[in-house]
């Protein structure tokens, strides 16, 4: 019951959008407004199959490994800088700079440099998912509790003991935020990276649907971006969950 | 009144020995005296009580002799050890319970973590992690989360965590100025039974008067910042304490009266830079 609940909660907005476009563009002849029953359709006829793994699977690889190094190495780069003011002192002002370019200006000179295969486009979405998480960790790190850390040195752990057992989880809740906002990050630097110079990818389909005016598919392709995005954020939902239980669990027991 | 600074010689051997400790702080605004020159010797299997007024550099001290912060000058040494670092003998209950527990472990990995660190094997871990819950009564809830308990039932574990290290001194940072009377009753019995049963030393810091006279077998009593100790305070009541009875005994009503006249001198800014200049303090105005 509890479940019908959320599931009606979260569809009624869609729904009710859908429902709107949907009369809204019935009568509409301009062939660059987009139907929701065509793209529908063309989700259908024109990407479920072959399109899918020639396009979709590349897209989702270059993903999956680009934002996954830019976890462990924001992780890891973030215990290390984190816990040592000096490190935190060196590269503060370095990492505001980087942080204010935007990854895609990045871009053209990735492929002069890398070339225009997978390398600079995973390249890119590891770049751009790398700063919040980054960022987040030595954050979270720095604002581990003064109490508990004095307890950890009181028995005696330092080194590795120290970061797996107290400095890790402890700064947990705050490098999920980070993987969090890295999420969108790295779906729109997919599709950007995949518009110039690429010979596959779900940008560049997209992109070509759009030269040869065939809108349906195109925005087909589009629906698919957004569908990607609820997926990640569900299975990112599953995990935080599970991972962070303690955290959720003590924060509810503190607002009672 | 005057002042017994050399203190009563614990019986027995020495175990933690407090010497001519100093603690400077360096602030933006200039250095701030919060210790000026404590001694003090803890015989082994004593349970000696440090009470001062706030702001008496307790816990700065506290800090200090568990090797969390060096003394800028004078040393502690543990066991014949000098400490420059948290030694492995000594276990420290801070009064924050709810920023002492790791909120990611369940109650017996809480206990058990400090081992598993130390490399205990893991039954005698799981051995040790038993004992020590049953010897705080929390037997019931290895399971739960520490944020799931209440702030008396957490402080125990913390209690328990200490207890299963087995250290040579516990140490107490005013532990039960945060849970509310009833609670700390108990825990005051608690920690008398847990010393008398493990024979270890406890080093127990409060502001509480009647708690430090309650609990110890010897008082310290400190003065205001910058710190030295006004009075070694030995203790005559009988070793077995009842919250009611012992407190109603003319001996406890006596010393508590005198740790208490001791403790507004203090507040009344009775420190080391008075102390050593009485005839000024008198004759200035």
């Amino acid at each position: 019951m509890k479940a019908l609940k959320a599931i009606s909660a979260a569809l009624a907005l869609p729904i009710v959008i859908v429902i709107v476009w949907w009369f809204g563009t019935m009568n509409e002849t301009n062939p660059f407004v987009p139907k929701p029953g065509q793209m529908v359709t063309d989700l259908f006829t024109v990407w479920v199959g072959p399109l899918m793994a020639e396009q979709v699977v590349p897209s989702l690889y270059r993903l999956a490994v680009g934002l996954g190094a830019a976890i462990i190495v924001g992780i890891v780069l973030g215990l290390l800088i984190g816990g040592s003011r000096l490190a935190r002192a060196l590269t503060g002002p370095a990492f505001e700079f980087i942080r204010a370019v935007p990854p895609p200006v990045l871009l053209p000179v990735l492929l002069l440099i890398l070339g225009i295969d997978d390398r600079s486009k995973i390249f890119l979405i590891f770049l751009g998912c790398l700063w919040p998480i980054l960022l987040n960790t030595i954050d979270g790190v720095r604002s581990v509790d003064s109490v508990l850390g004095d307890t950890t040195s009181t028995y005696g752990m330092r080194g590795w003991a120290r970061f797996r057992w107290f400095v890790f989880p402890a700064a947990l809740p705050r490098i999920m935020t980070g993987i969090r906002l890295a999420l969108p990050i790295a779906i729109i630097l997919m599709v950007v990276s995949e518009m110039y110079a690429a010979l596959d990818g779900l940008g560049y389909r997209i992109m070509l649907f759009k030269q040869t005016f065939q809108m349906g598919p195109m925005w087909a392709g589009i629906l698919i971006i957004g569908l990607i995005g609820i997926v990640m954020a569900g299975l990112f939902r599953l995990v935080e969950r599970r991972v962070l239980a303690w955290y959720y669990g003590q924060r509810e027991v503190e607002k009672q | 009144m005057n002042t017994d600074v050399t203190g009563t010689t614990p019986k027995g051997e020495v175990l933690l020995s407090v010497q001519g400790v100093q603690k400077v702080y360096s602030t933006p605004t200039g250095r701030v005296e919060a210790v000026r020159d404590l001694t003090f010797d803890l015989g082994k299997g004593e349970f000696a009580c440090l009470v001062g007024p706030s702001g008496s550099g307790k816990t700065t001290l506290l800090k200090v002799i568990s090797g969390l912060m060096p003394a800028t000058s004078g040393h502690v040494v543990l066991d014949g050890k000098e400490i420059d670092g948290p030694p492995r003998g000594m276990a420290l209950v801070f009064q924050e319970y709810g920023r002492s527990l790791y909120p990611w472990m369940r109650v017996a990995e809480n206990v058990e973590l400090p081992l598993r660190a130390a490399g205990v094997p893991k039954a005698e871990r799981r051995a040790r992690v038993e004992e020590a819950l049953e010897q705080v009564d929390l037997a019931h809830v290895p399971r739960s989360y520490p944020w799931q308990l209440s702030g008396g039932m957490q402080q125990r574990v913390a209690i328990a965590r200490a207890i299963a290290y087995r250290p040579e001194v516990l140490l107490m940072d005013e532990p039960f100025a945060a849970v509310d009377a009833q609670t700390r009753a108990d825990l005051e019995d608690l920690v008398r039974k847990v010393w008398k049963e493990l024979g270890i030393t406890v080093l127990f810091v409060t502001h509480d008067i009647d708690e430090s006279v309650y609990l110890g077998e010897r008082v310290i009593i400190l003065s205001s910042s910058p710190t030295i100790i006004l009075e070694d305070l030995h203790i005559d009541l009988p070793a077995e304490r009842d919250q009611l009875e012992t407190r109603s005994m003319p001996e406890f009503v006596e010393q508590r009266h005198h740790v208490y006249e001791q403790i507004q001198k203090a507040k009344r800014g009775y420190n080391a830079d008075t102390a050593s200049m009485p005839a000024v303090a008198a004759s200035g105005v």
